[in-house]
This record gives structure tokens, sequence and C-alpha cells, in this order.
């Protein structure tokens, strides 16, 4: 959230420049300050967050400009259509070069050149063929107004080329967010990985029920979840989560094999034990959404799933079972 | 349309381009493939010998040929230095890196180069530049068909090296197992930076073979850069007999393609056959599996 605010409030302030200057440098300074921009969050997505480096970016970069050049000139199509249209061919190539190069494994400097390599016989086509114009290459003509995406003043410019970079940052703001999701249910299942190690060394089947508690401490970690602020602290929990849960489910799914297979059959215990479960998950997700949809926060909504556990493990503990 | 009479000249122009090809690609199958690392300055370093040969003919009224006892140690030292200095040092041992020092290395010799002699395109001039040989139907310029020479001799003495010095002992025990040779005492930035030396070492004859049939300014390098990959993935990295044959065999591709497809689409062949190469066999032809 934080990410999108500091957006917010540099979109702010850019877009703001051209109220307070005329200077044609300064003007230009910013308009290229946000190219440049815009250009490193491109290279960012996959050489700063993914840590392949593509060398052929020219060719992304290419494509775009010459679909915007042929659907404007050839197409007769307006620039503010011929702008989406771009940016989807780029999206286009760009999806294929990255699927024909991860397909085959390529990483590192193999990367590096493979993408080089695509960039050059996409520029050794474009300067041959008809359609780019060849070597000469495609000129729009000069024709004055916003329609036309040619601003009179560079303000016009500078605010396209800030929503683009605005754009840019969301979605990789959005990106950054989305992977460190991933880092932490990375988080959550070493601890879960842990866990079953650990269970499966010490825990006897005939005992299971003595991984209950670890149920308690499942039960009182989620709303602790919810008031953590601090991340390294929200980590350890996590992970304790996580080691919790293989604790707990290692024993117990060993037993509920072990009980089904006598009862009925492997087979049948187990497509119960599926059918059970995914129920249980569908009608927890169904009451999750509905309580976040009436505004409830994440606290009271985590004390009331926790409570159930709470309940519903203590008496089991009492009980003896026989295998 | 395709008659003996014009694919036996192109063919051969194929060859002696490739062998062109293949002396510029020996160097960086040294430094890419045997040792790995990435270096995107082969060009610029490239462009760097270059001017160094025309230098000294238009300076000093020295033969190219004669020049390749000065342009061998000069570049060796440039290479040695770049290594040890920059490369090795700004690198902090990540892939990565070297493959963005390297790049920022080439843009930095690439705009030295035009600060110093401008953007224009210079040739030398020697009594043999226009001298051509007969070979059946077809005329070869006399400096291709000394710089195909030079290629089988650099490979030769780069093959000596590597097997039988022991330089090339220690070459191939860092690039194994770089762990493993420190504590046998080898002095692993001292090999790393020799095989550098060595790349740029044939680089500078390359250079003395090109420069009387070519032309050199600030960006002569970058159209060499990604065909000398190519080579060498081609040829299988580390292998200087893989990169020899696959220099030549990008020189006929390149040559057919042009006749074929026209001149401007002539080169499309070699980066098609690079994806393809590196998508399914990546190790190349004459490479072992990595």
């Amino acid at each position: 959230m934080k990410d999108f605010r500091n957006i917010a409030l540099f979109v702010l302030l850019v877009g703001m420049v051209p109220f307070l200057t005329d200077s044609g440098v300064m003007l230009n300074f910013v308009m290229t300050a946000l190219y440049a921009c815009l250009l490193s969050q491109a290279w960012n997505v996959l050489g700063g967050f993914g840590g392949q480096f593509s060398f052929g970016h020219a060719l992304f970069f290419g494509t775009g400009a010459y679909v915007q050049a042929i659907a404007q000139m050839q197409w007769g199509l307006s620039p503010w259509v011929a702008l989406p249209l771009a940016m989807a061919f780029a999206a286009g190539v760009g999806a294929f070069v990255g699927a024909a190069s991860f397909r085959y494994g390529l990483k590192g400097s193999y990367f590096a050149l493979v993408t080089l390599a695509f960039a050059e016989v996409f520029r050794i086509v474009a300067t041959s063929v008809s359609f780019t114009g060849a070597g000469v290459g495609l000129m729009l003509p000069l024709q004055e107004s916003a329609a036309n995406m040619q601003f009179a003043n560079r303000a016009g410019f500078i605010w396209l080329m800030l929503g683009l970079v605005a754009l840019a940052l969301c979605i990789t703001a959005w990106l950054k967010n989305s992977r460190f999701g991933a880092y932490l249910q990375a988080v959550v299942a070493l601890g879960v990985m842990g866990g079953a190690a650990m269970a499966a060394s010490t825990c006897r089947i005939f005992n299971a029920r003595r991984a209950l508690p670890w149920g308690l401490v499942l039960a009182a970690l989620l709303p602790c979840m919810a008031i953590t602020k601090v991340l390294w602290l929200a980590v350890v929990m996590l992970l304790l989560a996580g080691w919790a849960g293989g604790m707990l489910l290692v024993p117990l799914n060993a037993l509920l094999a072990h009980r089904g297979a006598k009862i009925m059959k492997s087979g049948r215990s187990i497509a119960v034990q599926g059918f059970n479960e995914n129920l249980s998950v569908l009608i927890m997700l169904g009451l999750y959404s509905a309580l976040l949809a009436w505004e409830w926060t994440l606290l009271p909504i985590m004390l009331l799933f926790s409570l159930p556990l709470l309940v519903a493990i203590k008496p089991w503990q009492a009980r003896t079972w026989k295998t | 349309m395709l008659d003996l009479n014009i694919l036996f000249p192109s063919l051969l122009n194929g060859i002696t381009t490739g062998a062109v090809y293949a002396l510029i690609a020996l160097g960086l199958t040294l430094i890419y493939g045997v040792l790995h690392i990435i270096n995107f300055a082969h060009g610029a370093a490239l462009m760097v010998a270059l001017y160094g040969v025309y230098m000294l003919k238009e300076k000093l009224g020295i033969d190219p040929y004669l020049a390749l006892p000065i342009m061998v140690p000069a570049m060796f030292v440039l290479g040695y230095a770049l290594q040890r200095g920059v490369i090795n040092r700004a690198s902090h041992g990540k892939d990565e890196n070297i493959l963005l020092v390297t790049l920022g290395i080439s843009i930095v010799l690439e705009n030295l180069a035009l600060l110093f002699f401008k953007s224009d395109t210079r040739t030398i001039e020697t009594a043999y530049t226009l001298t051509t040989v007969e070979i059946g139907p077809a005329f070869i310029a006399l400096p291709k068909l000394v710089s195909f020479a030079g290629a089988l001799v650099v490979s030769a003495v780069m093959l000596f090296i590597v097997q039988k010095t022991d330089l090339g002992r220690a070459i191939r025990a860092v690039s194994k197992e770089k762990q493993g040779a420190r504590l046998m005492g080898i002095d692993v930035d001292h090999v790393y930076a020799m095989c550098f030396g060595l790349g740029l070492a044939s680089l500078g004859a390359a250079a003395c073979f090109l420069m009387p049939a070519y032309y050199v300014n600030p960006q002569v390098g970058n159209g060499f850069v990604l065909v000398a990959f190519t080579i060498v993935v081609l040829g299988g990295m580390g292998s200087f007999a893989g990169a020899l044959l696959g220099g030549l065999l990008i020189g006929v591709v390149e040559s057919l393609g042009g006749l074929l497809l026209g001149e401007s689409l002539g080169q499309v062949g070699i980066f098609v056959i690079f994806i393809v190469v590196l998508l399914l066999r990546p190790q190349g032809f004459f490479g072992a599996k990595a």
C-alpha cells in the first residue's frame, strides 16, 4: 500500500512541473527522465526481480514503435487506439521470446545471448521487408493536435509519459508485493517441511493424539499473525505456524489413513477424507470472503476461526482411540 | 540461376569471411567458453585493436602484418589489466555483474574512440589490398587468404597453449574446479587475467589480419560481438576446433544467405541458427554435455 501511496505522490508532484516552469530545458529534462524511468521499469521486472538479464529489450521497443507507426499510417487508426495495440503486440513478442527461451530452460548468459539474437533477427527483418519501410524506416506526418497525440506543448507529452510511467510503476509494485507474498508462503512451506520431518521421527501412530496440542499452537498463532506489524516476527510466526501444521497434520493423516484402511478400503477412505477436507476449505474460504466483504477487520475474523479449533480439539484430547 | 560459377565463389567468399569470424571467436572461446566470463566488450576490444593497427600504419608506416609483434603483446597487456583491474574488481565474482561490467567497458571504449577518432570510417592502403588470387572460377582477395591462414595458425597456437603448457593446465583446472585449483596453489585471479589477456591478444592478431581488407570506425565491433558468441556456442564452449569450424560455417551461411535472400537479409541465417542451437543443443556441436 505504501508503494502505491508513493506512486500517487510522485505522479502529483511531477504532474505539476509544467505549471511551474516554461523552461524548455527543464521540461525536456523531465520528459527524458520519465522516458528513462519507463525503460528501466521495463527491464526491472525481468532483470531486477527475475535475475535474468535481457539484452533484447530493443526488440520489444522496436515492435511497439513499428506497430504504432504502421497502425497510424497504413491502417489509418487514431494514435490513441494504436497505443494499446502497440503495447499488446510488444507484450505478445515478449511472451513469445520468453516462452521459447524458458521452455528450453535457458538461464544466465545463454538467456542474455538468445534475447540479443532474437532482437538481431527482428532488426534485420525490419530493415529488409517493405511494410516497415525497410532501411529508410517510417516517418509519421506532423499534424499537431491532441487527438493525434502530437501535442502543441511539452506538457501534453509529459502527462502522457507520466501516465505510462505510473502504470508501469503500479504493475511493478504489484509484482513486487505478490512476489513478497510468495516469499512468505515459502516460509510457511519451510516450516511445514521441518514439522513433518520432526513428526515422522518423533511421533508414533499409536499416540497420534499427542499431536493435537500443536493444533492449539496453530489456533493461537492465527490471531497473533493478524496483529503483527514487524516483518521478522511475522516470519518467525509463519515458520512456527508451518511447523505446527506439519506436526499436527502428518500424524493425523497417518492415523486417518490407517484407520480408514481398516474400516473401509484405503481408496475409499482417501476419497472421503479428500471430500471432507475440500468441503471444509470451501466453507472456510466462503466465510472468510463474506466477512471481508462485510468489512470485518482481520483480527476478529482470525479469532472467530480459531475459536472452534480450540473447542474442537479439547474434548478429543481426552478420548482414547483404539487402532 | 545457381550455376557453379556463382555458387563456388560465394562459397569461397563465405569460407574466407568465416575465417575472419573464427579468428575473432577464438579469443572469445577462451574467455567465454573456458572461463564463462561473458565478455560483451569483445567487439569494442577488436575496435581498439583495429585502431591500433590503423595508427601504426598511418603514423609510423608499419605494415599491418609486421605490426603483429607489437599488437599481440599490447592487446595482451590491455586484456590482463582490464580483467585484473576492472572486471574482477567490479564484478565480485557474480556472472551477471560481469555481463554488465563488460557491457559498460564496451560503451566507454566506444565513446573514447568517438572522442579521439570521430565517427569517420577509416581504411588503410597497402600494396596488396587489391591483389586477388585466382582459384578456379573465383577471385579471392589476397588479404582474405592470408587471414584464413592466420586463423589456422592462431587456433593452433591457442590449442598448444591450452593443451601443452603449464598455464594451459592451470586454465583447464580453474575452468573445471575453481575452488580446487585455488587449494592446489593456483593463483586463480592471475589465471583469469592471463586468459583474458590471451583472448585479447588473439584479437590483436585478428586486427592485423583484418585491417588490410576491412575498415574501422567506433561501432565496427558491434557487428562482430553476437557473431562471435554464435560461433563459440555453435562450436561448443571452449573448443578451438569447434570455433574454427563454426566460424567457417557461419561465414558460408552468411554468404549463401546473402546470395539467396538478398544482401540485407544475409545475416538472418546466422542468428536463426544461433537461436535454434541455443534452444535445442546449447552444448554446441563439439561440446560435451553441460
